[in-house]
């Protein structure tokens, strides 16, 4: 199964301020009584976006200048609490290609990095650096560099760390590993069978 | 080399090195449930791939049941759907589900220590972040994203970096009234809400080895809401006395094995750990939540932080905003704050022994006038004992509504809701923004007893005073 090779991202970004936002926030559970992943990018961050009747609150994800934004920045601890995949899913289907935010949390970095997306963390002042360009040019391009772990924007560069493991599997295409963990089934009978609560 | 029981358990699962450099970890024991699970056999389908271990994979459903519904078809179709996909997935692979009918169904977190099928020494996998609640057994339990479920129903095995060890020693002994909810809502306000990013926790000290089974659940379950993918006690006498006689649990034959084996798990004295964290008992008190994440707690007797006593720029903003989304005033005190619903349930105190030591206070008082009390079992076997020994008549005599099993109105996605922006008081595990079902409803966290000082008095109270606990 030949992936991408995720080398860089480039495109418009746009900044969702704020520590700690959960995976709840992200996308808000009743949205995840589905059976496919398919639509789920039309209610990320719903809640924060939406009124009650449905219609919109101030968000920048609600601002036209920002419609065509694939890179989503934001603060520390981003995709904390539950471990759902519609978060990332949501993020990546409503036309995100990439995270750039202070830290993640683990579950939610794993699970965005197997479906190439990739999380780069960077200090909170160069995001706010990111962020004053966007804010003043939301057509600016940003080039979030996975091998040079580095993102440019209107003449700046600096840095963005990606996680070993992720960067790797990332450049080189194995970001999915389905097919890498089949080729070691052997191994894994090997090695159950040395376990009593498996081997009975 | 002297190694932590995370080190034993992880290397003895390590299958093998990746080309990335993470570890392709076995998976001893795969729970699903009907949220995370469907898209990920969709996932096997596509591919063309089988279940590769189904005797080692368990299900049951607790997300979406409708806790005053039994019978299906249920009044939401989704759900409904949910439910049957889930059903159809079981059956078509040979994987176990436990279902309403079975009556062992429950909150999966519940479900896999009450079989015995969570047991020391192994890994667990469940798309779930409160799988960490396994740890209690001296098991690594991970939650994990969908394409990871895919992952390991089709190969047992899913791709991990390891994790570090931080050892959190809580000595000397718990105050009356001071619970494990407590302890782990301590430990979360001081190491903070990703403090442990990266970090497998050990709970040890005195009184984790005094708590039972029950409560080092009520902490592992919380693990993640410090930010720490896994977290766990050590397996001991304790452990070793819940487990025997369970349904999976080794047989009489198999047992003397079983457990030398689990014994030979535990973290050597002396073994190396990442970071340590000592905390004294005597300084937890009843703990609540103020804000919308679970670092945001207080003792009961304290007040609620004021953004103007701080120059922490995002100590400020984030109390800021917590208290504009909580409508509560700074530097008052939380005591007193009125309450709309008191939930008492969840996966992390939806267990037996929650329900016993409430019952023990409730008896003979009320629920306050206009506050909507639910109690909501966590199993259909835990709801079974708690009628054997006439809880639910203690809790429905107080004014509480006693439920089917389910996880309720800890994330709604079930009719259990708050409605507008309704105050709970709540026995679960996070009290984000919206994570009741309403995008204005509040929560506050607290532990079970907490919860019923709570609803017989209406408004946020401490229960050493509404119980005379002492």
């Amino acid at each position: 199964m030949a992936l991408e090779k995720i080398i860089s991202i480039t495109g418009p970004a746009v900044y969702v301020p704020g520590n700690d936002i959960d995976t709840d926030r992200i996308i808000p559970a009743r949205f995840m009584k589905c059976i496919v992943f398919d639509g789920l990018g039309e209610f990320l961050f719903y809640d924060v976006r939406k009124n009650a009747d449905g219609t919109d609150r101030p968000h920048p994800l609600n601002e036209a200048r920002f419609k065509r934004a694939t890179i989503l920045l934001s603060g520390a601890n981003f995709g904390c609490g539950s471990s759902r995949e519609h978060a990332p899913q949501a993020i990546q289907k409503y036309g995100f290609k990439a995270v750039i935010a202070e830290n993640f949390a683990e579950i939610f970095l794993g699970n965005c990095t197997t479906l190439g997306l990739p999380c780069a963390t960077a200090s909170r002042e160069d995001i706010a650096k990111i962020a004053a360009v966007v804010a003043q040019e939301p057509t600016a391009e940003v080039v979030i560099d996975v091998v040079k772990q580095e993102v440019r924007f209107a003449g700046q560069t600096v840095k963005a760390e990606v996680r070993a493991s992720a960067r790797d599997a990332l450049i080189h295409g194995r970001w999915d590993p389905i097919g890498e963990l089949l080729d070691g089934l052997p191994a894994v009978q090997t090695t159950a069978a040395k376990l009593p609560y498996l081997a009975a | 080399m002297r190694k932590s029981l995370f080190e034993k358990v992880w290397d003895a699962h390590a299958v093998r090195t990746l080309a990335n450099g993470q570890t392709q970890l076995l998976v001893g024991t795969h729970l699903i449930h009907e949220v995370t699970s469907p898209q990920a056999f969709g996932m096997l389908r596509d591919l063309g791939l089988k279940v590769a271990m189904p005797h080692r994979t368990f299900a049951t459903v607790d997300h979406i049941v409708p806790t005053d519904q039994f019978a299906e078809p249920y009044r939401d179709p989704l759900a409904q759907a949910m439910m049957e996909e889930l059903r159809k997935n079981c059956a078509s692979t040979g994987i176990t589900f436990f279902d309403r009918a079975s009556g062992k169904q429950g909150i999966v977190h519940i479900v896999g220590p009450e079989q015995g099928i969570t047991q020391p020494g192994t890994t667990i996998a469940c798309g779930d972040s409160h799988t960490s609640t396994h740890g209690a057994f001296g098991a690594i339990a991970f939650g994990i994203g969908t394409t990871q479920i895919r992952d390991v129903l089709a190969t047992q095995t899913m791709a991990l970096g390891k994790l570090k060890v931080r050892r959190i020693e809580v000595s000397g002994k718990l105050l009356p009234g001071v619970y494990a909810k407590d302890v782990i809502l301590h430990i979360i306000r001081t190491l903070g809400v990703n403090g442990g990013t990266g970090f497998a926790y050990e709970y040890a000290g005195e009184v984790f080895d005094r708590f039972t089974m029950e409560e080092r659940m009520t902490v592992c379950n919380m693990s993640i809401e410090g930010g720490a993918r896994a977290g766990y006690v050590n397996p001991d006498e304790t452990t070793f006395a819940y487990l025997q006689g369970r349904p999976y649990s080794p047989k009489a034959a198999q047992w003397d094995a079983a457990v030398a084996n689990w014994k030979s798990f535990a973290s050597d004295p002396g073994c190396h750990y990442d970071d340590v964290v000592k905390i004294a008992a005597a300084d937890i008190a009843p703990t609540v939540t103020w804000g919308i994440n679970p670092g945001q707690a207080i003792a009961i007797n304290e007040s609620i932080p004021d953004a103007a006593k701080t120059n922490v720029v995002d100590e400020k903003a984030s109390i800021e905003e917590a208290l504009a989304y909580m409508k509560l005033t700074p530097g008052a005190p939380i005591k007193g704050t009125k309450i709309d619903v008191a939930f008492l349930g969840s996966c992390t105190n939806g267990r037996l022994s929650d329900f016993q030591e409430v019952a023990r206070f409730l008896k003979g008082r009320k629920v306050a006038a206009g506050v909507k009390a639910i109690a909501v079992p966590g199993s259909q076997i835990v709801a079974l004992q708690c009628i054997a020994q006439g809880i639910d008549r203690v809790f429905s005599d107080a004014g509480f509504e006693w439920r089917e099993a389910g996880c309720s109105m800890c994330l709604a996605m079930n009719p259990d809701k708050l409605i507008g922006d309704q105050l709970c008081a709540s026995s679960s595990n996070r009290n984000f923004k919206g994570r009741q079902g309403s995008p204005t409803g509040r929560t506050i966290l607290m532990s079970p007893l907490m919860v019923a000082a709570a609803a017989v008095n209406g408004s946020i109270a401490d229960a050493r005073e509404v119980f005379a606990v002492n």
